[in-house]
């Protein structure tokens, strides 16, 4: 077996590629010990806390073993709704250990993640970074027999799903499920033709048609692409990065796991004109650690664009035009597909946000100016540099041009991919996915808005109702505050910490939540609960803090009367509990009676 | 070098090109309550204590350039209720006993609440269980007092440049933790200037204690942040 140092040896004793060694690490040995975080802390000159500090930021390192077949059962709302429960009672039934635990003989270890881009095929689980999807007590039954037969986890793999997925690099049962394709993402791609067609321009002419395609970031945010490759292009630095953002992590996203797995040549290619106006030689595709399994598979894609000229020294043709991509991994933390924190992981450190300005446009990766973009915005720009911007600009609406990848989960007979023009009604959407009934839908996932019917005529764009891809459909009978619980448990558990309000608000805002799910709610609670929610809106240091309060706030705002329900008292200065009846053990023991009555005149 | 003009509650202000809303109010003798930022050091923006409205968004003054032009709203109600509230959730997310914390008259914590007239935090007491840290021989790291603000991260490192504390976890859980070899080699120099350096009592140097009489400490008898408001040019903005 290699030894540590010759893994830290292999990595270039690179600190920036800390979290390669470290996933080797655990790999081999299911944990980074503290020996080893020692070991590998020599290698890299770094104090052992700074290694543990990455070790213990990511979800999937751990100082203790996660168990031979390190089983993650997703435990998100799509999951729970499709029957997780079951799932994870059968787990636990047939592996013979709780979640958060490992058998004794050390073999199989049951953990819980946060959604890893399954929704439209829940309940979901990685095993060894292997996907499983559509859980059933049965299927368990069977997954649990074959690790005890110590079957390899790809091994236990039956069934293939459709496209790329069943290649030989993939052999993933995932499936694409799209359903409905557009002109920009799903229209047929010729590899090439954008390049072809920007090498043709200068840079700036390149810019210039990006912006006027009015092409906005497609991860959520919505700022202008051409911009952003404008103000990269003018920093004067002689070297810059492209970095292709690829750790959707916002629950009920998977849109950039189909594009992974279908588009990824558009994708790189998107990289290239990226790198072209811009003035990069590099580019890196930050891959998050649940899609894992395409790797090999987007390596491959690499290797034929190098083949074909389309990446590595003189791209396309042109002379002193080099550029090349390379895969980093992300290890499990939501925060990272903030850009800057992205950064951050990829420089191998704990993915926490920066401080802007400077913005990574001006000092980017290894401080260097830096243009981070979202998978579908890359293939976008590609698209633009084949079908010019007036074309894309036709479709779509005034502000939000083109189109848009929604992933679509929840309630729904056809849960999967739609690239929809933007423009279309809340309304519309529910038609095309077959939902009836729906009770809300949460447009833009946990940190987005939770819209009720009375919003449902409203329309997916940036002017109205935003959204970085993730929909998820809630029907008539779900308890919506199951839904609202679950993605506070998502944001106290993805707050990276550094920040007060976000870190130790998120907390507060939650068991404020508890307590009147408890039935120990007062009016005060509600009034509390949008006061402090502002509070942590306004001085979180980054997006997720800017946004985390959005579940409560945005329920609280379109279904008062469901919290009204849930409240105790009305009179919002009543305590929520009754004195005389807490005091009743007290009273017997001591014999004494309390003059309670007297105190409230 | 050319100054930049701008505002802080109507008070034309000047920077220098450069310089944070922090260090240029500073400057101009007007107090922006800081808590993780330490003058001395790469402001981390940890605490948000600082947050002020900025051409009408919010940012922290501590990592905040001042631009040309700018409107900063500094002493303002809402603002004032907001930085309390954050020195709220510090006290109710750790545990902090003040009568018998040595720090006690020289904590930024326990000022800047006097500071804000925190009587009862809104929020309820979380008690969370954290193990004070008595394994180095000269430090004692009490954890229940840490507030995580990072400046014993960046400013206590080995001569050759190793961070001596880091932070571990995250969400919740993250907490301050130490090389423990690194640190048993602080000198007595050094470990009485780390604990200078904690705003808080989370650092504290083991065997000297109450040198200084409560009563006859910093913040005593005069408000933080009241040094600056006296200054010649000073005063609330």
């Amino acid at each position: 077996m290699e030894n540590i140092k010759s893994i830290v040896h292999r990595h270039g004793n690179d600190r920036l590629r800390l979290l390669d060694i470290l996933r080797d690490v655990q790999a081999r040995d299911g944990c980074v010990s503290r020996e080893a975080m020692a070991e590998i802390a020599l290698g890299l000159g770094l104090s052992v806390v700074d290694v543990e500090g990455v070790v213990s930021y990511y979800h999937f390192f751990s100082e203790g073993p996660v168990g031979r077949y390190a089983v993650y059962l997703n435990s998100n709302i799509v999951s729970i709704m499709n029957g997780r429960a079951a799932v994870a009672r059968a787990f636990e039934r047939e592996a013979g250990c709780r979640f958060g635990q490992v058998t004794p003989d050390g073999r199989i270890g049951l953990h819980e993640t946060s959604c890893q881009g399954m929704n439209d095929q829940e309940p979901s689980a990685l095993i060894n970074g292997v996907v499983f999807t559509r859980l059933t007590e049965s299927k368990v039954r069977e997954l649990v027999a074959g690790m005890k037969a110590g079957k390899g986890a790809s091994d236990l793999v039956t069934e293939y799903g459709d496209g790329a997925n069943q290649s030989e690099l993939v052999r993933s049962m995932v499936q694409n499920n799209i359903h409905g394709r557009g002109q920009v993402l799903f229209a047929p791609f010729l590899s090439g033709t954008a390049l072809t067609r920007s090498l043709t321009m200068s840079p700036e002419t390149v810019i210039d048609e990006i912006k006027k395609a009015n092409l906005l970031g497609r991860g959520g945010a919505g700022f202008p692409t051409g911009l952003k490759w404008e103000f990269c292009r003018k920093e004067k630095y002689d070297r810059r990065y492209v970095v292709c953002n690829a750790d959707e992590g916002e629950p009920g996203t998977f849109k950039d796991r189909v594009i992974l797995t279908e588009r990824p040549h558009m994708m790189f290619e998107g990289m290239a004109v990226a790198g072209y106006a811009i003035g990069a030689e590099l580019g890196i595709l930050y891959l998050r650690a649940e899609y894992a399994y395409l790797e090999p598979h987007l390596q491959d894609v690499l290797v034929r664009m190098r083949n074909m000229g389309l990446l590595g020294r003189n791209v396309g043709g042109r002379q002193g035009f080099h550029f090349d991509v390379e895969i980093k991994r992300g290890a499990g933390a939501y925060v990272c597909g903030e850009e800057s924190a992205l950064l951050e992981s990829a420089e191998g450190k704990r993915g926490e946000p920066r401080d802007r300005p400077p913005f990574p446009v001006q000092c980017g990766y290894q401080s260097l100016p830096t243009t981070v973009n979202n998978v579908e915005t890359l293939c976008a720009a590609a698209r633009i540099m084949v079908q010019g911007a007036d074309w894309f600009r036709s479709m779509g609406t005034a502000k939000s041009a083109g189109t848009k990848l929604l992933s679509v989960s929840g309630d729904c007979r056809r849960p999967g991919i739609y690239e929809v023009e933007f423009g279309l009604s809340v309304r519309d959407l529910l038609n095309l996915v077959g939902a009836t009934g729906t009770q809300a839908v949460q447009v833009g996932g946990p940190s987005g808005v939770c819209v009720g019917p009375a919003g449902f005529d409203r329309k997916l764009s940036f002017e109205d109702l935003p959204t970085g891809g993730s929909v998820i459909i809630i029907g008539p009978r779900r308890d919506l505050f199951e839904v609202v619980r679950n993605f506070m448990d998502f944001f106290v558990e993805e707050s990276c910490g550094w920040c007060t309000p976000c870190r130790a608000g998120n907390l507060i805002l939650r068991n404020t939540l508890d307590k009147i799910l408890a039935g120990q709610g007062t009016e005060r609670d509600l009034k509390n609960i949008e006061a402090w929610g502002k509070i942590i809106k306004s001085a979180s240091r980054c997006g997720l803090g800017q946004t985390s309060p959005n579940p409560l706030l945005t329920t609280l705002q379109n279904f008062p009367d469901l919290y009204r329900q849930k409240l105790k008292f009305k009179d919002e200065d009543q305590p929520p509990f009754d004195l005389g009846a807490a005091m009743q053990a007290a009273c017997l023991a001591t014999g004494r009676k309390p003059s309670l009555e007297e105190e409230r005149q | 070098m050319t100054e930049i003009k701008f505002t802080i509650d109507g008070r034309e202000c000047l920077a220098r090109p450069g310089q944070t809303i922090v260090e240029a109010a500073r400057d101009s003798g007007i107090y922006i309550p800081v808590l993780c930022n330490d003058p001395s050091l790469k402001p981390s923006g940890s605490c948000r204590v600082c947050t002020v409205r900025c051409n009408g968004r919010y940012a922290a003054a501590c990592t905040q350039p001042v631009a040309e032009g700018m409107t900063v709203e500094n002493n303002v109600p809402d603002l004032e209720d907001l930085r309390r509230a954050l020195i709220e959730m510090l006290f109710v997310e750790g545990n902090h006993f003040c009568p018998a914390c040595e720090k006690s008259g020289n904590c930024e914590l326990q000022a800047l609440a006097y500071r804000f007239r925190m009587v009862v935090p809104r929020f309820p007491y979380q008690f969370p269980n954290r193990r004070p840290d008595g394994s180095d021989p000269k430090i004692f790291l009490e954890l229940n007092r840490c507030i995580q603000c990072r400046r014993c991260i960046l400013a206590v490192k080995t001569s050759d440049g190793k961070n001596i504390f880091g932070m571990l976890s995250r969400s919740r859980t993250t907490r301050i933790d130490k090389d423990p070899a690194l640190l048993a080699g602080l000198s007595e120099e050094e470990a009485r200037k780390a604990m200078e350096l904690c705003p808080v009592g989370a650092i504290i140097r083991k065997r000297i204690g109450f040198a200084v009489p409560i009563g006859r400490r910093k913040f005593d008898s005069r408000p933080i942040g009241s040094d600056l408001e006296s200054s010649p040019k000073g005063g609330r903005s």
